[in-house]
């Protein structure tokens, strides 16, 4: 086939993308978008396997079709609140095959290097594109797939790790190896240094070094950064997953390669740092794994924590004339969605105002709230923004605080040396009435004393959220 | 202990400090009451009703006065009664401790323990001991109708067979507990109820007891409510002519206007003038509750009623918890009760008297020969401090030059990062080949495309946007395809898992990223 049409198709295949990443603006353009993704991969995918350079199509597209079948498991049978585990996985399978194409370029470009002129006249695809590159373009092209396995390597262990953090398999608390930021530090100043070995040698030693420092910094890094950062890691990875494309893109000389990957690690990267001003944590801190501790003592906390009964909150309820809903991680925890959302339906029945209160990192993945609450069948005109809600507390009936916990923490604002102090919170405390649904009275996942639980309205309804929840329903008429 | 209750000596007082019902509660504290006889009868409570209730009715003032070691009562004591005090006696009355000189000393010398209902401090907590909040509903109410006694027409609108009724217009002055009570008795006779009070922050408090409040077209900060322990405090003569000019503005089409505004420790404020009076229409009626510190009207005359030239009548009654005496009896009883409540900690019938206690402290005027009044601020702040809505308008000129101020900043801060990239672009053209620039100049008008739709992104919809980017990041299986045939088997190997990873992900990432957005809907 010409290779005029596999260009052509890549331009549009592009402009897929980015209209399909332009659309996700709205609900409603966001299920058209998703369309233009899906075809703009086919088009991809179908040009390069009838362009230039590839071969065994028969090979790839039995490997697609596996692999398809196996990701359309994945994805139908996953839980919603499963979501940020999967995308973590999915992560560390770019980043992994990223590493591959890498070393692929790398296997390649020996061989064509050991080639004298006549055989190189005779070779096709990829490797005749090797040949025909002179020094320094081979010099910059060592660099390139270097900087794609680097990435990848970084992306799959990372992903593999955050995969671990998400699913609860590996201790969600932020832990270092003795020496911290310092192993980060050698292990990255190793690849600079194996980085100028393989672009003088091109020996296959370098690469192997670099790999296990870049897997090493993948590891420690994420390992580094607690749980409730977690928004941010995944979408970082998804941004690194992005460059590592990019890289790729430019050792193998394909166009769409390097604007698809730009176009990833570009979104990864706004995505992760919207996240962070929402935290009000410094970019930087967040994406090298960590951040500084606390200043000075915190606040001590004084009061009790007064708990309530089903009854207590149902006449509450009843009464009530405006509730907002604060869910978070903990509704997720205990699959309460749906038990919410019949209680939404309930209250809205009859005629009371219902609305949720959605902090940015409520969660463990951006967004993560409103995919739960959609799968439940809230509608989403009656989901807020913190922005959009917040100065609605004082004149609100009833705040619902469901599972979340430092995002809705007075000390952010008042305690200078809270670990959490400036983040903007939900400031449901100016609500006439607080009920908090928590398992227990432990803190939260960054361990702070939450001291919206001591106020005077704040009413402790303690129990697993879904079964407190079924519990409440058939008293509210 | 004993607690005793005398007869009321001042003239024309029904009220009495215990009933029937509050001497039960008041024996479950552990104490034995007493009553002097005769004591309830105006009030409807004979001194069988006492005895049944198991109260001890003794003839004398003198026999109670002697017998009892606490003494509750409801004016403050007059002259015989202070003589009768004695040492380690406690006395629980209003008192007026600041302009009762003669009723302070008799009590420092006597060594009686005096606790003024009046002095109860303004907090939650002690609002069931609160007898002026009690009185004063009783007050408001009875002003109402006090009023509509002597107004000759309805409240309430109505259209008759007989012609057409105009509904009467109530405006009340000062929005304490006796002008909000005042103002629920007359909406619910369905008067139209207008309301007013130097407290702009009690508007919401009058709009819910269903009256209008008069907003006064003057923009002076006013003294926040919650600083003066709920009551109103003194307002700038400027803020007081531009109120009189509203009130001069109103007062033709009242009938019937009730006046409540008092100034703790002060003589009335002067809020309706005689030209108001003269310009009221005959058979308006005025019901001056604050007459007892020189009325808010001038004219008023006290514990009379008087009738003007033009035909309005001013009442200036002071007695009208005292015209409800069972009603304002029951009450004030209960105020009491709770107050010995919290006297009897233990409820073993002692009275302990704990001056470290807010309450029992601010309330407290001579205690251990020593007079404590007046008392220290309490501990607790009685309402939270409104809230000063730091809002500036800015003028269009402001704006205007903040606007462009910003828009300055933004063009200075693109121009730098375009100088910027252009000259990296550049020094990257000057050492790199000509087929690296090709690809480079993709690569960073991707980037820049790339930031540019992301801010766009509904925050709602970051999730499914991970999912579609993670779907769409898999385009690396181009890589992957173009590279499978040439080469050993090692490259075919690698290539084809990666090929195999890539079709997991892109096929489980567009699948998940549908799920998701299916699932959103508009309600």
């Amino acid at each position: 086939m010409e290779f005029g049409f596999t260009t052509a198709a890549y331009v549009v295949a592009a402009v897929l993308f980015i209209l399909s990443l332009g659309g996700l603006s709205g609900q409603e353009s966001a299920k058209r978008a998703v369309w233009y993704g899906i075809v703009g991969m086919a088009l991809a995918v179908a040009a390069t396997l009838v362009g230039p350079g590839s071969g065994y199509w028969l090979l790839s597209v039995l490997m697609i079709i596996g692999g398809g079948a196996i990701g359309y498991q994945l994805a139908t049978k996953v839980q919603m609140t499963q979501m940020p585990e999967l995308v973590a996985a999915m992560h560390s399978l770019v980043g992994l095959a990223a590493v591959f194409v890498g070393l692929i370029a790398h296997i390649e470009l020996g061989r064509v290097l050991a080639m004298d002129d006549a055989q190189k006249k005779a070779l096709e695809g990829f490797a005749a594109l090797l040949a025909k590159k002179d020094g320094v373009e081979i010099g910059i092209l060592r660099v390139e797939l270097f900087l794609g396995i680097f990435i990848g390597a970084i992306t799959f262990t990372g992903s593999v790790i955050a995969y671990g953090k998400l699913a609860g398999k590996v201790d969600s608390a932020a832990t270092k190896l003795p020496g911290g930021h310092m192993l980060n530090a050698a292990a990255a100043g190793l690849s600079l240094i194996t980085l100028i070995w393989y672009v003088n040698t091109g020996g296959v030693l370098p690469l192997a070094l670099m790999t296990l420092a870049a897997l090493f910094i993948g590891y420690h890094l994420i390992m580094g950064i607690g749980g409730a950062d977690m928004p941010v890691v995944v979408s970082m990875l998804n941004s690194y997953s992005g460059w590592a494309a990019a890289a790729i893109g430019f050792s193998l000389g394909n166009d769409l390669l390097i604007v698809v990957g730009a176009l990833v690690g570009s979104s990864g990267a706004i995505l992760s740092y919207i996240m962070c001003k929402a935290m009000n944590r410094s970019f930087i801190s967040v994406i090298l794994g960590g951040f500084g501790g606390p200043a000075g003592e915190q606040m001590a906390v004084e009061g009790e924590q007064v708990a309530i009964d089903t009854d207590g909150v149902a006449s509450a309820l009843n009464e009530a004339d405006s509730v907002i809903i604060i869910p978070g991680y903990g509704m997720a925890v205990a699959q309460a969605q749906a038990a919410v959302a019949e209680l939404v339906r309930k209250l809205r029945a009859q005629g009371k105002t219902v609305r949720f209160a959605i902090h940015p990192v409520a969660g463990r993945l951006p967004g993560h709230m409103n995919v739960l609450l959609a799968e439940a069948k809230v509608p989403y005109d009656i989901v807020m923004e913190m922005d959009e809600i917040n100065e609605d507390f004082p004149s609100t009936d009833v705040a619902i605080v469901i599972g979340s916990n430092d995002i809705v923490n007075p000390a952010a604002q008042d305690d200078p040396n809270s670990p959490i102090a400036g983040m903007p919170v939900l400031e449901c405390w100016k609500a006439k009435q607080v009920f908090v649904s928590k398992r227990g009275q432990g803190t939260g996942y960054s361990g702070i004393e939450n001291p919206l639980f001591y106020k005077e309205n704040t009413r402790m309804y303690y129990g697993d959220a879904k079964e407190s929840l079924n519990k409440l329903l058939p008293m509210i008429d | 202990m004993k607690i005793g209750t005398p007869k009321e000596v001042f003239e024309g007082e029904n009220r009495v400090g215990m009933t029937p019902d509050s001497a039960k509660q008041l024996q479950k504290l552990g104490y034995d009451c007493m009553i002097e006889t005769g004591a309830g009868a105006n009030a409807g409570f004979s001194d069988a009703l006492y005895k049944d209730a198991g109260v001890e009715v003794v003839k004398t003032a003198a026999a109670l006065w002697k017998g009892a070691d606490i003494v509750a009562k409801v004016r403050q004591p007059e002259a015989a009664e202070l003589k009768r005090m004695r040492e380690g006696q406690t006395l629980i009355s209003f008192f007026t401790p600041a302009a009762n000189d003669a009723g302070m000393d008799a009590a420092k010398k006597k060594g009686t323990n005096v606790i003024a209902m009046e002095m109860v401090p303004r907090i939650s907590r002690a609002q069931k001991m609160d007898a002026l909040s009690s009185m004063a509903n009783i007050a408001g109410y009875r002003a109402v109708i006090e009023a509509g006694n002597n107004f000759p027409r309805f409240f309430t609108g109505q259209i008759t067979a007989a012609g057409k009724v105009p509904p009467a217009k109530v405006l009340v002055v000062g929005a304490g507990v006796a002008g909000l009570a005042a103002i629920g008795t007359s909406t619910s006779l369905g008067a139209i109820t207008y309301a007013f009070d130097v407290r702009p922050e009690v508007a919401e408090q009058v709009e819910s007891m269903g009256a209008e409040f008069v907003f006064l077209d003057f923009n002076e900060e006013q003294a926040d409510g919650a600083a003066t322990g709920g009551y109103a405090a003194v307002s700038s003569p400027e803020f007081a002519a531009a109120q009189l000019a509203k009130f001069r503005e109103i007062a033709p089409d009242m009938d019937i206007v009730i006046t409540t505004a008092l100034i703790p420790n002060r003589e009335a404020p002067e809020l309706w003038t005689k030209d108001m009076v003269d310009a009221m229409k005959p058979g308006s009626v005025i019901v001056d509750l604050a007459a007892e510190k020189g009325g808010n009207c001038k004219l008023t005359v006290k514990d009379e009623k008087i009738v003007t030239d033009n035909g309005v009548t001013i009442i200036g009654y002071t007695d009208f918890p005292s015209r409800m005496a069972a009603q304002a009896s029951t009450l004030y009883a209960t105020n009491i009760r709770h107050m010995m409540t919290d006297l009897t900690p233990e409820k073993d019938g002692q009275i302990n008297h704990n001056m470290e206690d807010d309450v029992i402290r601010g309330a407290t005027v001579t205690f251990d020969k020593e007079i404590t009044f007046p008392p220290p601020p309490p501990k607790i702040q009685a309402i939270a401090a409104q809230k000063k809505e730091p809002i500036k308008e800015l003028t269009a000129e402001e704006k205007r030059a903040a606007e462009t101020a910003a828009f300055k900043a933004q063009t200075k801060s693109q121009v730098t990062l375009l100088t910027v990239g252009a000259v990296l672009l550049l020094g990257v053209g000057l050492v790199a080949p000509a087929s690296f620039m090709q690809h480079f100049i993709v690569f960073v008008l991707a980037v820049f495309v790339g930031f540019q739709v992301i801010w766009g992104v509904a925050h709602s919809l970051h999730t499914p946007l991970m999912a579609v980017t993670n779907a769409i990041s898999s385009i690396i299986i181009l890589g992957a395809l173009m590279q499978i045939a040439s080469g050993s088997f090692l490259v075919i190997l690698l290539a084809a898992v990666s090929v195999f990873m890539t079709g997991i992900n892109i096929f489980g990432g567009f699948l998940v990223t549908r799920r998701m957005l299916a699932m959103f809907q508009k309600s």
